[in-house]
């Protein structure tokens, strides 16, 4: 078996709320860190 | 087990993409790393009763110590016995009880905060909670390599990519929740621990319910495995119990203890090391700013050189980390004599971005020395060199230091020989990952040894 139906069934909506719900909170991570890091270099 | 957690009914059905996969399991590493960045709560649960400041009758830094300890602890415990449990029950029914512990340890520590009682934040965080981030960690990494045959570092790559951002979202969250709930009778930590814990156990229950694993001899579309197959690279399996009985398992073993000694050590003195080697010129504000910026080369590193051993191999992506790193560790200290920061900043990170990439590359690595049956619990087990490394690491190198001080050595020196040691160590390291070779063919399981595995049925051969 392999998967080659999975991209006509799967809702690419789906997909992407998906990964949304875990590269929003992370790129809000990632800034408030970037934002600390940057006193090393003000 | 039957039910809806188990893991015949988590076997996905025809149309589901794998690409579901790697944000299940980021949903359940980005919240167990949080435990990363629980000092910051230290300073608060200092001053409990006495509000503004500590009040005789409040916690003492080093008795909020043990918290953090007995987490990392029962990580290594829970990983290394529950492995053989994940394989058997499948990743929704552990990534629903990691969210159980983890979310659960957040619900009892506020009870310990509301009553003063240290032991309920010990039993909630460290025990409790620990088990979660043990069975949370381990949980989605074989389901990942089933399905990216093509791409195993990548996938296993997100995944522990995620346990090094979930620090960053972590902190800032707390001391926002923090801020949010203090009061003149409050520091705010009991109700930022059950938003928290709530949050936790929504966001990993999400992805349990979304992870699923490949049906029997899936593969991907416009993908077959490779002709030519490489020595390193097994398609047969090695059971739990039997991997323990390969020298493979020990050498692997070593391998990611002395990698995250040598990181861990220095990544624990980081902020430290900077402002001595550098005095004058650093200040505490810009020191937490490279220790901030370590941690996004960690995070980072774990995504790409697991990636990148997909091409160079893992035996080879380990050679670069114990040969570049050695070379590494023992520029470090000339950097310092030269005053020269910027490059002491770069050299730095490039050590963070591996030693990341050791964490990350690791499953990977397992799965082409064992087979991906068992990959799951046989990660779990390694995960002690971690635990081991996590004292290990940062005794080496406090020690050290204590010991060159005493002896007269000016504190900016004082790492010196610190950062040699640790290159010496890897190059142990080198020569552990340099004696890896295929796991001789009598350790592979047959067929029949299926019936005789208490209760461990792979998928493909419950028919």
């Amino acid at each position: 078996m392999n998967n080659s139906a999975e991209s006509k069934s799967s809702s690419p909506w789906l997909l992407a709320v998906f990964w949304l719900y875990v590269l929003i909170p992370l790129s809000w991570g990632v800034w408030s860190t970037l934002k600390k890091a940057l006193a090393l270099f003000g | 087990m039957s039910g809806f957690f188990s893991k015949q009914h988590s076997v996905a059905q025809a149309g589901y993409s794998r690409w579901l996969v790697p944000p299940a399991a980021l949903s359940v590493h980005l919240c167990i790393g949080q435990a990363y960045a629980f000092s910051v709560f230290n300073d608060p649960l200092t001053r409990v009763i006495g509000i503004s400041s500590s009040a005789p009758e409040d916690w003492k830094l080093t008795t909020l110590g043990w918290i953090f300890s007995l987490a990392i602890v029962f990580l290594g415990l829970s990983a290394a016995f529950g492995g053989k449990w994940l394989e058997k029950v499948g990743p929704r029914l552990t990534m629903f009880v990691a969210a159980c512990c983890f979310g659960g340890g957040f619900l009892i520590s506020a009870l310990g905060v509301y009553l003063h009682q240290i032991w309920l934040i010990y039993l909630g965080y460290g025990v409790i909670g620990g088990i979660g981030l043990g069975l949370g960690y381990v949980s989605p990494v074989s389901t990942l390599i089933k399905w990216f045959p093509d791409r195993r570092g990548m996938a296993t790559g997100m995944a522990i990519m995620g346990f090094g951002g979930g620090a960053m979202i972590g902190a800032p969250l707390s001391v926002l929740l923090m801020e949010q709930f203090k009061t003149a009778e409050s520091v705010g930590v009991m109700q930022a621990f059950l938003v928290m814990g709530g949050l936790y156990f929504c966001s990993m229950v999400i992805g349990s319910l979304t992870i699923r694993i490949p049906p029997p001899n899936w593969q991907p579309a416009d993908w077959t495995p490779p002709v030519v197959q490489n020595k390193m690279i097994t398609d047969s399996h090695v059971h739990i119990d039997q991997a323990l009985k390969t020298p493979q398992f020990y050498l692997l073993w070593l391998v990611l203890c002395l990698n995250v000694t040598a990181g861990i050590g220095v990544l624990g003195q980081a902020s430290v090391m900077i402002q001595e080697m550098f005095k004058g010129s650093v200040t505490p504000a810009s020191a937490a700013g490279f220790v901030g910026l370590l941690s996004l080369f960690n995070m980072g590193g774990r995504f790409f050189w697991s990636s990148a051993s997909d091409y160079l191999g893992r035996k080879h992506t380990y050679f670069i980390f114990f040969a570049i790193g050695a070379a590494l560790y023992a520029t470090i200290p000339s950097m310092g004599m030269a005053g020269n920061m910027p490059l002491f900043v770069v050299l730095y990170a490039l050590i963070m971005s591996m030693y990341g990439g050791g964490f990350s590359t690791i499953p990977a690595y397992l799965a082409d020395i064992f087979g991906t049956r068992f990959v799951g619990g046989i990660h779990g087990r390694l995960l002690t060199a971690w635990a081991t490394a996590g004292v290990l690491g940062p005794v080496l190198v406090n020690y050290l230091r204590e010991y060159q001080i005493g002896q007269g050595v000016a504190k900016a020196d004082a790492y010196n020989v610190t950062m040699y040691i640790m290159a010496v160590l890897l190059v142990v390291g080198f020569i552990a990952n340099l004696l890896i070779k295929p796991v001789h063919e009598k350790h592979h399981m047959k067929h029949g040894d299926f019936d005789e595995l208490d209760g461990i049925y792979p998928a493909d051969e419950q028919h």
